[in-house]
């Protein structure tokens, strides 16, 4: 898989340029964020749920090994099987064998971000085995060959002009002066293909969104039923999921279920939460004929016990890149690998190397809109400045860049200080945004204010504003700890 | 052998100084009660509830209605009218809809056994619901096959109003009861409105690859 991390600056000097993507990324401040903070204030137990939801991650990630003995032999009782994969390309051999093992040509798919982890369409496709993306989303950049570029919405970067354009590019079985112009003729389109697609597959694949250790079961969660239709209809439902989506029991999951709708769409609840355990039982009439779990590792268990635990409660709902000013403003492609996002920024040094990843986590504001977003209570922040630090032990970054982190450091040890400097910092901002609140220039940030105005503050740090109750978006959402 | 591997490293780095008789018993423990966390007030009398379960699943672009026992398959047949669809249906052999369909259908035609896409209309019997989203609990079983609640364009659930629910938490006690301790039916459904998408340009499109209605026929018992 092509990594473009380590030309993370060139990557957003072109992401910014781009107007198509521009274009695209004004839908991700306008609908996510606002959506989220309604959600959120519409819950009066919302904040306490965050912290339910931390504590019960917290329990799981203390005692994985424990709970993931139990999953795997729930899931054989309820008669599937559990594989084991301790690294992306063991968890692609596992997937081909089951696929060989039944002479599977073809196998739909449901989103799953653990397939692009381990890169398993190109691996399908060369060995002979057709892999079909079914969400819409993920089956738009599928026909583009890109990559998805949100973790929930990874055709977010593509315009409705231009799925227009690949679907007339491949759909070419199609009347080529078909009406296309609106959306919902796109969707019927896209509907009608895949439709044939689910009912021919031989396999299907799906990630998860939560393994039951209680029960053995693995459940997803989406909108479209995609995932649905790809578990259901062929012989073979294979779920791929990493080591740290286990929750003990159901209840554990109602838990985490009210809070990842929320802070993903801003819907109270997706529209389809399914949980599958096992094959299909005697007598019943539809559903797969075996259910296997593939669970992947790939350098999670090294996280355990590490400054890095607390990545592990991430549920991959997207807040944080949602919330984030550098993916509003660059897009997901720009990260350079699977993850992108403050997210990103923590997992990719994890998952590629520091030496490829280190600079994510140093393209950071450190705002905090992450952390005060993430249903999880996951300190994104302190977990950058825990590779920053890494990344400075290693003397991988360059001198100027270190000179000024240990001047940062010094001064982040000094809450008191810390708090005047951001404050004048933020007032010498509002200062040179002047009337329009904008400004096209800032300090060291070039390539950043090139193509683009940054908003200035509104005259006050984050912690200031919260104090005075001033913050517009987040009305009893954020908590201000 | 990776599993091996993989479960060593865990408990070497998750042990967090207990030992592993200390962490079976914590695990073992957490899993017998099932303890049921923080629960957002919902309304206490049962009347709320049902008005709260049917705004919820409307405000999530399903339609609901509520009728009587005897008035199940007219309340369907008045729906399929309404949406110009034809006067067919297929159900599976759920013998609580037989009962509430058998005999009085009417001119619908019914259909039995799991969809193969070419039905316009599936019927099924929900579980239960939840009135703090308007969500629809549908198990699979023998008589329930799961490609009712998607392959078909619209899709109609009988639901009890007496099983209406407060919270989620509700739904699993009754599963463990039904069938047995950590036992499962092959699929459970939660359902909050006809399928969607918002992959194109942010904009909401109902009817993506499940149904694109959702219509939900409360029975007063
Ligand atoms: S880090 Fe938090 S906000 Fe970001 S995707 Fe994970 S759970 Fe969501």
């Amino acid at each position: 898989m092509e990594i473009t991390t380590p030309q993370f600056k060139q990557n957003v000097t072109g992401a910014l340029a781009d107007r198509q993507l521009q274009r695209a990324l004004s839908h991700v401040r306008g609908n996510f964020v606002g959506k989220r903070a309604a959600a959120a204030a519409a819950l009066p137990e919302f904040e306490a749920l965050r912290d339910e939801a931390r504590n019960i991650k917290n329990h799981v990630l203390e005692n994985l090994d424990i709970y993931l003995e139990t999953f795997e032999k729930n899931v054989t009782r309820q008669g599937g099987k559990v594989h084991w994969a301790a690294t992306a390309s063991e968890a692609r051999g596992h997937i081909l064998d089951i696929c060989r093992k039944v002479g599977a040509r073809s196998a739909t798919k449901g989103k799953s971000m653990i397939s692009e982890e381990i890169g398993l369409n190109a691996f399908l496709e060369e060995s002979g085995i057709r892999p079909v993306e079914t969400d819409l989303g993920e089956y738009i950049i599928q026909l583009r060959g890109e990559r998805p570029s949100h973790i929930i919405a990874p055709a977010v970067h593509v315009n409705a002009d231009q799925v227009r354009e690949d679907f007339r590019r491949v759909h070419t079985h199609l009347p080529p002066e078909r009406p296309l112009e609106e959306p919902e003729s796109l969707l019927a389109e896209a509907r009608a293909i895949l439709r044939d697609q689910f009912l021919s597959s031989d396999v299907g694949i799906t990630g998860a969104n939560f393994l039951v250790a209680e029960t053995g079961t693995s459940v997803i969660v989406t909108n479209e039923g995609n995932g649905d239709l790809t578990q259901i209809l062929p012989r073979v439902h294979i779920v791929i999921a990493s080591l740290e989506k286990i929750v003990p029991t159901l209840e554990d999951m109602s838990q985490i279920l009210r809070v990842l709708a929320r802070s993903a769409t801003g819907q109270e609840m997706s529209v389809y939460t399914t949980l599958s355990s096992g094959p299909k039982r005697k007598g019943d009439p539809d559903g797969p004929d075996e259910f296997h779990v593939v669970l992947l590792d790939n350098g999670r268990s090294d996280m355990i016990g590490t400054e890095f635990q607390d990545m592990l409660r991430c549920i991959r709902c997207g807040a944080c890149m949602n919330h984030c000013p550098v993916y509003q403003a660059v897009g997901g492609h720009a990260y350079g690998w699977v993850y992108p996002g403050p997210m990103g920024s923590v997992l990719t040094p994890q998952f590629i190397g520091v030496e490829k990843g280190g600079n994510l986590p140093n393209a950071s504001t450190f705002c905090g809109r992450c952390e005060e977003v993430c249903p999880m209570r996951i300190p994104l922040p302190k977990m950058m400045r825990h590779w920053r630090e890494k990344e400075f032990e290693r003397h991988l970054s360059p001198p100027a860049h270190r000179r000024n982190l240990k001047a940062w450091a010094w001064l982040a040890k000094r809450p008191g200080l810390y708090r005047l400097f951001t404050r004048l910092a933020a007032r010498g901002l509002w200062v040179l945004g002047g009337a329009k609140r904008r400004t096209g220039f800032l300090p060291m940030a070039g390539a950043w204010t090139r193509h683009r105005d940054m908003p200035t503050p509104e005259g006050g740090t984050f912690l200031a504003q919260w104090k005075a109750g001033r913050h517009r978006t987040g009305q009893g959402t954020g908590g201000a700890s | 052998m990776s599993r091996d591997l993989i479960l060593d490293k865990l408990r070497r780095n998750a042990a967090g100084g207990q030992s592993r008789a200390e962490r079976e018993k914590a695990v073992a423990k957490r899993i017998r009660s099932a303890s049921r966390g923080v629960l957002p007030a919902q309304p206490r009398a049962a009347t709320a509830r049902v008005t709260q379960f049917m705004e919820k699943a409307e405000a999530a672009q399903a339609t609901t209605v509520m009728t009587t026992r005897t008035g199940v398959a007219e309340a369907i047949a008045d729906w399929l009218r309404a949406h110009n669809l034809p006067a067919e249906i297929r159900t599976g052999k759920d013998e609580r809809l037989k009962a509430l369909l058998g005999g009085k259908a009417g001119n619908l035609i019914l259909r039995q056994g799991p969809s193969d896409g070419t039905d316009t209309t599936g019927v099924s019997h929900a579980e239960c619901g939840v009135c703090e989203t308007g969500t629809l609990i549908v198990l699979s079983g023998a008589d329930n096959p799961t490609t009712l609640n998607f392959l078909p364009q619209n899709h109609i659930v009988v639901l009890r109003r007496s099983d209406i629910l407060a919270h989620y938490e509700d739904i699993w006690p009754r599963l463990r009861t039904a069938y047995g301790k950590g036992q499962m039916p092959r699929t459970v459904n939660m359902i909050t409105g006809p399928s969607r998408s918002a992959d194109i340009e942010q904009t909401l499109l109902l009817g993506a690859h499940g149904p694109v209605r959702l219509h939900i026929v409360i029975v007063r018992d």
